[in-house]
Parts: structure tokens; C-alpha cells; sequence
């Protein structure tokens, strides 16, 4: 490429340094003083950092630093020192009676605000972050319980869980799968459905109705009840109050009763699960905070 | 002669490559293998097409200049390919519906964001870097490039290599390693094209007819060697089997994590700066018609940068499992770092000194200017991120994610922008670009795009921080993880939208590249070359 010089620096005073490259030339200028004092300032900072904190590896260990600075440590000691505070309070939840927390408004409140941090750490990722839950997983909120409302059932529900295999006394029930397994004919599910749809709302076909209310006193209702009002003993829910865990329409519950349904909820105590497991005052906790949220009986 | 030998190995490599395909286990494998031998049989047509045919000798005293118009075009396609890529993931993040149902397993977001980082990376920058070294090296030694074809191969090797890694990841291909997520056959293969570019690069520095060598090719060589490293170093690993994509590290637990951030970390520091930077000491003179600021500051920074950068690491893996030791010595390392990056920025800027009236009326100038002030940014923004109680806050968290992308698309997109604005005029002997105006177009959408990008992810990073530290009176989290993700959406579309006006204005660019090979008055070709003295 034609070689064009180019222009001088304004300030004559700087030469170059003599060389050029396909027409580029350097300027002679020095370091910019603020430039190598901040990096002089960066070094020494540095130097003086890694006396303090741990920094130099060794042959057996690192040079720990006059501060004995250690992260471990630093978490280790901040949960004792949390837990230390909360010792009391903590003892105290549990080990009253789980229907005299209400008794006590001091240590309500703080089961509800501690049971809430249990429930966003642990729960909200089926139940969701507001508690009402998502399809398969029950509504929190409301005042429709598989398997009970009050504190009690609550707490025993979150200590052992529902259908897992951890815990021995975790709650169990299993809904026949009527089609798959050819316990009930095609018709007679058709028909079915439309008498559970009709109980809340419209069927999907009206003219079958009657002949459903047949199907589902003799095989539904010695579950979910003569007038579809469930069964907490069992697990089995209410048909007749428009309130659906799997979706309410033709479809889903031709699907329901075909396939069945049995939801899976882990047991969260400690005692079966040992690395991730919730201790007995955070069951407390989450149960009062659960049974506060407005469905609690 | 010659001939004969190249269509018996690629006979060869097709033969196996399908026998690979044949015998594969996986669907990545065998798709990868398809591609290799298709690759194979089209370079042996290429070569049995020539062999025996007159060849016309090349003349020695003549700039390689056909490799280097390959690879502007290829950079500029890959740039709205990993931009678009980008903007299509930024949206699928504040709008989960566009993971398509029908696309689950392909399209979806996991797969598609190493294709957006390695399409941007490594297609885009690592094709730029490629392209401009290939040019910078042959006129500042004033010598043509070493190796002959060599060259060719080392483009089309690379370019082999950026397809297999993108269709490896839609097909589930992938250590998992961030930014080294081919497995090991494409990484084997990445070695050779490597290794074959760095012959190219120092031979053609060891024929230089100038008695010195300039400081971009000092920039560019450090990049190429220190990347060969990092690449052997990470991918050191043992294929699970001969005919299947799977391989396990040799690393195992924070080992495997300390080395994946010395490469992480140094892929940043070595390709997305030092290459980065021998671009900017060539372009930014060039288009400004003025000396280097400072022949000190250039080596002083130089030997700084490249010995500083290989430590700083660890800071990626403050208050993991990594010994707090090792951290801390990734922290100060970190620090001691600021003032070396800076070097870089000082001396592109001060190049100006003189010459600051061209801001108004050369728009290239602007974008090199303002690539050089995101570098500045950004090598500020990174040390005070690697300070531990600063990292508490901003790691994992978008943050994060704005501070990569300011150094990305302000540093490495827009000097990246700037040189090819450079190059397609000279390249294509054209006198001018086609429409200066649509350089300026392309300027402020990109910047604008940038500022959105980076403040809507300082304000959801800063947000999400602090909104997962928060506790209340008790010492109880206030806050859910979908809660923190909730409160991010507004942010979201705010940096999708900075992704279209980034897209837009690389459209625009290509747009304005290729009027100007078609449209732009010609000049007399003058790719002789001239030693200085």
C-alpha cells in the first residue's frame, strides 16, 4: 500500500520513536504519572491485602492471613449467632401444644413470618410463591383440603407427606384407574363424567346424567361420598364445589377417571430426610403460616 | 504431486468420517460426522477439479488479501446471526411462551444460549480476530502470508469447526463447560486449525521485511498462544466412547471448576481483549491518520496485561468451595489489573489527541472511540466485581450478564464494526464507503442499544441482589426466587428491546458493506507491498 506520511503531532516538543509500520508511527510520550502511580498504589494495596487475608499457598497449607479471615468460618459463625438469638423462641415453638400457638400472639407472629421463609425456600416451587398453587397442586389459600385444615392435619401432612416412599406414615389413598385397568366400560365413564359435571355446573351432555348418578354410586361414591362431598379420611376430594386440582373439564376428567390421579408430596422432616430436611420448629412454622393464609379451620 | 497426497487424505478423513456416522451413538455424533465427510468430498472435488491443471504462480510481492475478503464476509454474517440469536433469547427470558412446545429440546432456551454465546464469541469475534490478523500481520511486516493455502485451510477449518459446535448443541452435544462446549472431537479438530494458524501467524512475522514488530501482532500472538493453551488446558477429557459425543473431564470437583475459570476468564482476557486490542492499535491509528500515543505505555501495558490476566481467574468462584486462599489471590490479581487494561484505552484515545475534530465528521472514528470507552468501562466495572463483598451482591445475578455485554457489544462488537468499515473499502478497492450516513445510523442504534442493555441489567442484577438478601426483623427471607424472577420482566423487555436496535444496526452495516462492494466508485488496485526503511 502507498506509503503516506502522517501528519506530525500538533505539540513539536514529542518525537517518535523512529519506526513505522504501513504508515503508523509511535510517539515517544512517557507513562502518564496518575496512570503509574495507580498502578504502583494497586501493587502495594494488594501486597498489603494478602498479609491480611488468606493468600500464599504453601506446601501443606495457604498462609492464613493476620486477620484469620475464613468465609467458612464467617457463615458458620453468623447461623450460630442467628440461632443462638432464636434459641428461645424456637424451643418454645416446638414444643407447645400445635393448637396453643394460636394462644399466643407473640409466637403466632413468628411462626407465621418464619414459616413464610420456610415456605418460599421450600414449598413455593409447587405451590407457588402466593400459595395458590397450580395444576396438581392444591390451592393453599382457599378452604377446600384433601386432607384437612386445621393445624393439625396441616402439620402432619407436611411432616410425613402424601404417597412417598420415605416416610412409612406418609399419607396414602390410591384412586382406581377405572379405564386403563378395564374396570368400567367406555359408556359408563362417559356417562360418569357428565353426572360429576353436572353436580357443579353443566354436563357436557346432559341426557346421560342420570345414568352417571348410577355409575358413581356404586363405584364413586363409596370415596368421594354419596352427595360427591369427599372424603379427608381417604384423600378424596369434593366433586361438587367447582374447586378442580386437575381442571374441571370433559377432557381432564375423562382423563382422571380413566388413568387415575395421585399426587406425590414429599415428607419434610428431617427425620426422613436427612440432608434437606426441615426440623420440628420450622414444620411448626410453615403449618402455622399455611393454616394462617385464610382457608385454615 | 502435492495434489495427489491432499486427495488421499481427504479421500481418507471422508471415508472414516462416514464410517464415524455410521457407527455413531448419538444423533450429534452422526450429524457431526455427516458434516465432516460432506466437508471432506467437497474440499476433494476442489482440489481433483485443479489437480493437473496449470498452475498460475503467485506473486510473492503481493498482499494475501482473497482469505481476508472471505472472512469479512463470514464475520459479518455471523454477527447478525449471534446478534439475532441473542435478541430471540433475550425475549424467550421475559416471555417463556416463545420456548415453543413444538421446538422442546432444540429450540428451547438452554439450547439455544451456548448458540448465542459461541456464535457471537467464537464465530463473530474469533472470525474477526482471525480475518484482521491475516491483514494487520501482512501489512505492518510487509510480507505476504507464510504458508501458502495454509491460510485458506485455517478459515475454512475454523468456519468447519463453528458449524459443528453450533449443530453439536441444537442436537445435545456439550461438556457443559461455558464458552468450551464442544466435545472433544470438534475440540481436537479446533487444535489443529489452531496450531495451523499460529504457523501462519509467526511465519509470516518471521519473513517481515520491517526490522521490528508492531505492537498489534505482539497483541494478536499472545492471544493466539495463550488461547492454545487455555483450549488444550480445559478440554483435557476422555470420550466415553470412539463413536459417541460423550466425554468425561479429567477434572474432577473444584479442580474442574478453578480450571474452567482460569479458561473462562482468560478466553475474556486473551481473546476478547489482547486480540481485541491488536485490532485496536492497528485500525484506530489507521482511520485517524495519527501516531500511537505511546511507545512506552504500549510495552509496559502489554507485558502487564498478559502476565496479570492468567491469575485473576478465581474471582469467578468467590465463596464456593474453592479455598478461600485462591480467592483472594484471584481478587487482588483482579485489582492489580485496572491500571494495565487501561494502558489500552489510554493510548487508543490519546492516538486521538490532535485529531479530535474527526469525531464530527467520521462516523468509523465515533465507533472506535466508543468501543474504546465500553473497553474502559468495563475493565473498571470487572476489577470492582471481583472484589469479594462486591461479588456477594452481584454474583449471579444479571449483573453480571450487563457487564459482559458492555464489554461485548461496546468493545469487541463496535471496534470489530469499525475495522470492517475499515477494511471492505481498501479490500474491494472501492474509494469510499457507500453511505457514510448509514455508518452513523449504525452507530447510535447500536450505542443506544448498549445503554439500554447495560442499565436494564444493572437495574434488575442490582434488584434481584438485594432482593435476595432481604430478611425481615427475624432474620427470615422475604422473598421467593419467582418473586425476584417476577420483578424482572420489565427490565427483560428493556434489554430485548436494546438486542433489536443492536440487530438492526448490524443489518444496517452488512447492508451498507455490500452496496459498497457493489455501488462504491473503484480505485486502482494497490495491494504491493512497501517496506517502511
Amino acid at each position: 500500500m502507498a506509503q503516506k506520511p502522517m501528519k506530525k503531532p500538533a505539540k513539536a516538543e514529542t518525537s517518535t520513536t523512529g519506526h513505522s509500520w504501513d504508515g503508523i508511527e509511535e510517539l515517544n510520550n512517557p507513562l502518564p504519572r496518575w496512570w503509574l502511580y495507580t498502578f504502583y498504589a494497586c501493587i502495594v494495596w494488594a501486597v498489603i491485602y494478602s498479609v491480611f487475608y488468606p493468600a500464599w499457598p504453601g506446601i501443606k497449607a495457604a498462609t492464613p492471613g493476620l486477620l484469620g479471615f475464613s468465609t467458612r468460618a464467617l457463615v458458620v459463625e453468623e447461623i450460630a449467632a442467628v440461632d443462638a438469638k432464636l434459641a428461645p423462641i424456637n424451643n418454645k415453638l416446638a414444643s407447645v401444644e400445635l393448637a396453643a400457638i394460636a394462644d399466643d400472639a407473640e409466637l403466632q407472629g413468628y411462626a407465621i413470618s418464619a414459616g413464610a421463609a420456610v415456605f418460599r425456600a421450600n414449598c413455593s416451587q409447587c405451590h407457588g410463591s402466593g400459595a395458590a398453587g397450580a395444576k396438581g397442586y392444591p390451592n393453599l389459600l382457599d378452604n377446600d383440603w384433601l386432607w384437612g385444615g386445621d393445624i393439625e392435619a396441616i402439620h402432619y401432612t407436611v411432616t410425613h407427606g402424601i404417597r412417598n416412599a420415605n416416610s412409612d406414615e406418609a399419607r396414602v389413598s390410591q384412586m382406581p384407574a377405572f379405564g386403563r385397568d378395564e374396570l368400567l366400560e367406555r359408556p359408563q365413564i362417559e356417562a360418569v363424567v357428565n353426572y360429576v359435571m353436572s353436580l357443579s355446573g353443566a354436563a357436557q351432555d346432559a341426557t346421560r346424567v342420570e345414568e352417571g348418578a348410577v355409575v358413581f354410586a356404586e363405584n364413586c361414591a363409596s370415596c368421594h361420598g354419596e352427595a360427591a362431598e369427599g372424603n379427608r379420611d381417604l384423600g378424596a376430594p369434593a366433586l361438587a364445589d367447582a374447586i378442580w386440582l386437575y381442571g374441571g373439564d370433559y377432557a381432564t376428567l375423562m382423563d382422571t377417571v380413566i388413568n387415575a390421579r395421585g399426587g406425590v408430596m414429599p415428607a419434610q422432616s428431617e427425620t426422613y430426610r436427612s440432608a434437606q430436611g426441615l426440623s420440628e420448629y420450622e414444620i411448626r412454622a410453615v403449618a402455622t403460616y399455611v393454616h394462617s393464609l385464610g382457608g385454615g379451620e | 504431486m502435492w495434489n495427489y497426497i491432499k486427495l488421499i487424505v481427504l479421500g481418507l478423513i471422508a471415508l472414516l468420517a462416514m464410517i464415524g456416522a455410521n457407527y455413531g451413538r448419538d444423533l450429534a455424533y452422526q450429524v457431526n460426522f455427516i458434516t465432516i465427510a460432506l466437508a471432506a468430498l467437497a474440499t476433494f472435488v476442489f482440489v481433483l477439479r485443479q489437480t493437473g491443471e496449470p498452475v498460475e504462480p503467485t506473486d510473492e510481492t503481493q498482499y494475501m488479501d482473497d482469505v481476508i475478503r472471505a472472512g469479512v464476509i463470514a464475520t459479518s454474517g455471523w454477527a447478525v446471526v449471534g446478534f439475532l440469536v441473542g435478541t430471540t433469547i433475550a425475549f424467550q427470558l421475559a416471555f417463556p411462551q416463545l420456548n415453543f412446545e413444538w421446538a422442546q429440546g432444540y429450540l428451547n432456551f438452554g439450547k439455544l444460549r451456548p448458540l448465542h454465546t459461541s456464535a457471537v464469541i467464537f464465530a463473530f469475534g474469533g472470525t474477526a480476530l482471525i480475518t484482521t490478523s491475516f491483514y494487520v500481520v501482512q501489512r505492518t511486516s510487509a510480507a505476504r502470508l507464510w504458508g501458502g493455502n495454509l491460510a485458506w485451510f485455517v478459515f475454512w477449518g475454523y468456519q468447519l469447526f463453528i458449524v459443528l459446535a453450533a449443530t453439536g448443541y441444537i442436537l445435545g452435544a456439550t461438556q457443559s463447560k461455558e464458552y468450551a462446549e464442544p466435545e472433544w472431537y470438534v475440540d481436537l479438530w479446533l487444535t489443529v486449525v489452531w496450531l495451523s494458524y499460529l504457523a501462519v501467524f509467526i511465519g509470516t512475522l518471521m519473513k517481515r521485511r520491517e526490522p521490528h514488530i508492531y505492537v498489534a501482532n505482539w497483541f494478536y500472538l499472545s492471544f493466539i498462544i495463550t488461547v492454545a493453551m487455555l483450549h488444550v488446558f480445559n478440554n483435557l477429557s476422555i470420550p466415553v466412547s470412539v463413536f459417541g459425543s460423550k466425554s468425561v473431564q479429567v477434572f474432577s470437583g473444584v479442580q474442574d471448576a478453578m480450571t474452567q475459570w482460569w479458561y473462562g476468564h482468560n478466553a475474556v482476557g486473551f481473546f476478547l481483549t489482547a486480540g481485541f486490542l491488536g485490532m485496536m492499535y492497528y485500525f484506530i491509528p489507521k482511520q485517524a491518520e495519527r501516531p500511537v500515543f505511546s511507545y512506552k505505555l504500549s510495552i509496559i501495558h502489554f507485558w502487564a496485561l498478559i502476565f496479570i490476566y492468567i491469575w485473576a481467574g478465581p474471582h469467578h468462584l468467590h465463596y464456593t468451595a474453592l479455598p478461600d486462599w485462591a480467592s483472594t489471590l484471584g481478587m487482588v490479581f483482579s485489582i492489580v489489573l485496572w491500571m494495565p487494561s487501561w494502558g489500552g484505552m489510554i493510548n487508543g484515545l490519546m492516538t486521538l489527541a490532535g485529531a479530535w475534530d474527526k469525531l464530527r465528521t467520521d462516523p468509523i472514528i465515533r465507533m472506535m472511540v466508543i468501543s474504546v470507552g465500553f473497553y474502559g468501562m468495563s475493565t473498571f466495572e470487572g476489577p470492582m466485581m471481583s472484589i469479594r463483598a462486591v461479588n456477594s451482591l452481584s454474583h449471579y445475578t444479571d449483573w453480571t450478564i450487563g457487564h459482559v455485554h458492555s464489554g461485548a457489544l461496546g468493545w469487541n462488537g463496535m471496534i470489530t464494526f469499525g475495522a470492517l468499515y475499515f477494511l471492505v473499502p481498501k479490500l474491494w478497492n472501492k474509494a469510499s464507503l457507500y453511505s457514510l450516513s448509514l455508518v452513523s445510523w449504525h452507530f447510535w442504534l447500536a450505542t443506544i442499544g448498549i445503554i439500554l442493555y447495560a442499565a436494564s441489567m444493572w437495574v434488575t442484577g442490582i434488584m434481584e441482589g438485594l432482593m435476595w438478601r432481604e430478611v425481615d426483623a427475624n432474620g427470615f427471607l422475604v422473598n421467593s426466587f419467582a418473586d425476584t424472577v417476577a420483578a424482572k420482566f420489565p427490565m427483560y423487555v428493556v434489554r430485548g428491546l436494546g438486542g433489536v436496535l443492536y440487530l438492526t444496526g448490524g443489518i444496517i452495516m452488512c447492508y451498507n458493506l455490500w452496496m459498497t462492494v457493489r455501488r462504491a466508485p473503484a480505485v486502482q488496485a494497490s495491494n504491493q507491498f512497501v517496506p517502511a526503511e
